[in-house]
């Protein structure tokens, strides 16, 4: 299996080997790998909060942890994984990694920055990690004020500055992929050449550059509130906390979408590749990336619908939330019509891609739902709410980020991943998304409100099977972590082009040389233009 | 930005101007000009903004994207302020208490 | 381009990632300008939360923008002005590749930018004096609502301080740029260090051109 051909090729993994070598590196395929470590680090806190939610939940009284803790474990789960896991997660790691390759340039255009914004998304875990052993922290991950501001008695300030660091890393990871996507195509490679990954990446880091200066004045704002009590917020001094509401979703909705974006060019790379035709409507596809990051900027006040916001705004931001459903049916209507007489195989990556497009689409249906005004009354704080956000966040980003991890494995570290395996933890992974998140549904259309942890007893049985299903998706999620790990050694050797992909990334050996191209690559085909690549080696059934 | 250099007495003639405006700007906040205070104060700092902009920061030699970029952000803050004002103004327009 | 790989970290020439020094430089600007319509969106929001609570409370934030020395103020925006002019004059010598010339002017922006700040100080001084700075012992005497008047000097000093913040990070590039201007680092060929950092300091300079009205002027005619 392992050829001394191979073994012996110059690559970005066997540069160097030091700790030096990875801590000190500019390039950015071994900064994706930093941040993998990172997100899944966060991830793996963000999931540990999530089983004592679930546990917690089993029974109707409070029996395993108090009201307080149990504030905690929501807060703590919801920081974790917004904005130490999805925010970066796609972006970061897989972005980081294949965005450069893809338009034929040796590094992004400011690889230091680069590092620098990873060390600070380390600072800013390190403070959200802080503040999560020290004691912990209980506003839930939106900070409203005045609680945060005036009445927690937990550790805000070390989780708001973690997050206001963190906000840095990712505003310049943005800047960076928008300067290289501007700046460092390769000769040919247009605009319209570009694959859709692309797009979706600059799209997001538009909303990136933004959206997130704005989260962090506001931080700044309520750092300064709760520190000097000097009334910016606080309605007895006459400031208005709805103000703030308005500073966080200004950000904070646009996040969603910094969120889903990169899943769905993701999705797009694979659902191309895997039924072997273009992307239908190639620029629809592209525009509506840029029609989300744009529409996803106006709607940010129907999270204030029950806030003291005025019924004028309320029917404005109602409006125009429905806008966001065109670009994104637009995207998934394409999607399936791709697959329309495509040669079609079912592997691994294709299988959470399909995940990805079933379950956004419920996710964003039931974001229909929660647009309107007087549904959205209803269900306020609900667990309908929370499955709705689950569902385009875990049912979308999280698929499509295992999706893009299979797919892009090969290419990281130059070894298969085991297929049979793979394809049952997806499988897995789908029945116990559907089981933790379907009851939830129900739950919140009866009225079970989120971020308590007593309930009626009615609601017992729909509780516990939301926890059965946590347990399922719990296993789901580790068979990858194993694998993947096992197939560091043990893995089959990988082609440069694997699955018989377009894009500039599958031209290059796997793992990528140090500097991706050994002379700057002439690009002379659209996107997904199948009829001059050659699959290699491993088949797929 | 490629290779424009301007002379200094461009240089010159702007900063004097800006340095005129921000006399003039303080002068007029002294007259009674009732709700146009704001709009004249603004609209000095405007063109004193443009002013830097264009010469100071070289702009109007600089790419059309860049200026495209820079209009952008300024539209955003439009946006930013024009949404949350559609709320803030509006409020207690149909009787109830607090909405 | 396998012979950039082992290129010299030293050189402040082209880096390893571009094709060609015209490519670095369109990169560098570039990103520079995307740095800044971030830093626009922050200071957005304060512009934002002072616009939210100047048209809530608008009598109170007269009485209280008034209490500011209109005079002052103009003077340090006056100061401010002159180190912009001197940081143009700046890039132009490195444009032109007159290495005394940049490094005069580098002197001369910072000696103002320090002359700025030494102003604001003094001002901020006279609000520890008058009890105008929010918090336990904050008390206004012109006005009625003491907590609408906190509120204008907690903008007052969130928006001049986070200003201010940046000034010093600016000292701090003009520093740099003194440093290796000394040694003779930039030249006619490559001078974008210099030419960002006009930017940057160029933007401080504009978020202050707003600030000054909106804090010291817009009301001065209710006296």
């Amino acid at each position: 299996m392992t050829t001394a051909a191979i073994e012996t090729q110059a690559n970005y993994l066997n540069a160097g080997y030091g700790l030096k070598s990875w801590l000190l590196t500019k390039d950015h395929k071994r900064i994706a790998i930093l941040y993998l470590i990172l997100v899944t680090i966060f991830f793996s806190i963000g999931g540990i909060f999530a089983a004592l939610i679930r546990v917690e939940l089993l029974t109707p009284q409070g029996d395993l942890v108090s009201s307080e803790t149990y504030n905690k474990l929501f807060t703590m789960h919801g920081i974790a994984m917004i904005f130490f896991f999805l925010i970066p997660a796609i972006p970061a790691t897989l972005g980081n990694f294949v965005l450069p390759m893809m338009i034929g340039a040796r590094d992004l255009a400011f690889p230091r920055i680069n590092l620098l914004s990873w060390y600070l998304l380390v600072v800013g875990g390190g403070f959200a990690l802080f503040a999560m052993l020290a004691g912990g922290v209980d506003t839930g991950w939106t900070f409203y004020t005045p609680y945060s501001t005036t009445y927690s008695n937990t550790w805000v300030i070390a989780t708001a500055l973690g997050i206001f660091v963190s906000g840095f890393s990712s505003i310049l990871t943005g800047l960076n992929f928008i300067v290289t996507i501007h700046r460092m195509r390769a000769p040919g490679m247009t605009w319209f050449r570009m694959p859709l990954f692309v797009w979706a990446h600059y799209a997001t880091s538009v909303i990136q550059v933004l959206g997130t200066p704005v989260v962090a004045v506001t931080i700044v704002l309520v750092f300064c509130e709760r520190v000097f009590h000097i009334g910016i917020f606080d309605p007895a001094l006459g400031g208005d906390p709805v103000l703030f509401q308005h500073m966080f979703w200004f950000y904070s909705h646009p996040a969603v979408y910094i969120m889903v974006l990169p899943a769905m060019g993701v999705v797009s790379e694979i659902i191309s590749t895997f039924s072997r035709k273009p992307i239908f409507g190639y620029h629809f596809v592209a525009y509506s990336s840029m029609a989300i990051a744009v529409l996803g900027f106006l709607v940010w006040g129907h999270h204030l619908f029950v806030s003291t916001q005025s019924v004028y705004a309320g029917l404005v931001f109602s409006f125009l939330s429905y806008f966001v459903a065109v670009p994104s049916a637009v995207k998934v209507f394409n999607w399936t019509a791709t697959l329309y007489k495509g040669s079609i195989s079912f592997a691994t990556p294709m299988l959470y891609a399909f995940g990805f497009i079933g379950l956004f689409t419920i996710g964003g249906l039931t974001g229909l739902f929660v647009a309107s005004l007087g549904f959205d009354v209803h269900v306020t704080d609900t667990y309908f709410v929370v499955a709705h956000f689950h569902y385009v966040m875990v049912g979308g980003t999280i698929m499509a980020f295992l999706g893009g991890l299979h797919f892009w494995w090969p290419k990281i570290t130059g070894r298969m991943y085991p297929e049979n395996w793979a394809k049952l933890s997806a499988a897995i992974i789908f029945v116990g998304f559907n089981l933790t998140f379907f009851p939830q549904f129900i739950l919140g259309y009866l009225g079970m409100p989120r971020r308590y942890h007593v309930y009626p007893e009615e609601f017992q049985v729909l509780h516990v099977l939301s926890t059965a299903g946590a347990s399922i998706l719990a296993f789901g999620y580790l068979f990858p972590m194993i694998y993947f790990m096992w197939s560091l050694w043990y893995g089959e050797r990988a082609p440069a082009n694997p699955w018989g992909a377009t894009g500039l990334e599958w031209t290059v050996p796997s793992p990528p040389p140090i500097h991706n191209f050994d002379e700057v690559p002439v690009v002379t085909h659209e996107a997904y233009d199948y009829s001059t690549v050659v699959k290699e080696g491993v088949e797929v059934v | 930005m490629s290779e424009h250099v301007d002379s200094v007495k461009t240089y010159t003639a702007v900063w004097l101007i800006l340095l005129a405006l921000t006399g003039v700007t303080t002068g007029v906040a002294y007259i009674d000009l009732g709700a146009f205070s704001v709009v004249i104060a603004l609209l000095i700092a405007a063109v004193k903004m443009l002013l830097v902009a264009l010469f100071f920061m070289h702009m109007r030699h600089s790419a059309k994207l860049t200026q495209v970029a820079a209009a952008g952000a300024f539209l955003w803050l439009f946006v930013m302020m024009a949404f949350t004002f559609a709320d803030v103004w509006t409020r207690g327009l149909v009787g109830t208490q607090g909405r | 381009m396998s012979e950039h790989v082992h290129a010299p970290v030293e050189t402040l020439a082209l880096r390893e990632q571009f094709n060609t020094a015209e490519q670095q430089k369109e990169s560098v600007t570039f990103g520079m300008w995307i740095f800044l319509i971030t830093e626009v969106m922050f200071f957005g929001g304060l512009f934002l939360a002072y616009t939210v609570y100047r048209s809530t409370y608008p009598v109170v934030f007269g009485v209280a923008s008034t209490s500011l020395n209109a005079v002052i103020g103009a003077l340090n925006t006056a100061v401010l002005l002159c180190s912009s002019f001197t940081m143009v004059l700046a890039v132009r010598s490195a444009q032109l590749g007159r290495r005394r010339a940049l490094v005069l002017f580098l002197i001369l922006t910072l000696l103002l930018g320090m002359a700025f700040l030494g102003v604001k100080a003094y001002e901020w001084n006279e609000k520890f004096v008058e009890h105008h700075v929010p918090g336990a012992g904050f008390h206004f005497e012109g006005a009625a609502e003491q907590g609408p008047a906190q509120l204008f000097f907690s903008l007052y000093f969130a928006m001049t301080g986070l200003h201010a913040l940046h000034m010093v990070v600016g000292a701090g590039i003009l520093c740099w740029l003194l440093y290796h201007a000394v040694r003779g680092r930039f030249t006619a060929e490559y001078m974008t260090p210099v030419d960002v950092a006009g930017l940057y300091w160029h933007f401080v300079d504009i978020i202050w051109i707003f600030l000054f009205p909106l804090l010291y002027l817009i009301d001065r005619h209710m006296r």
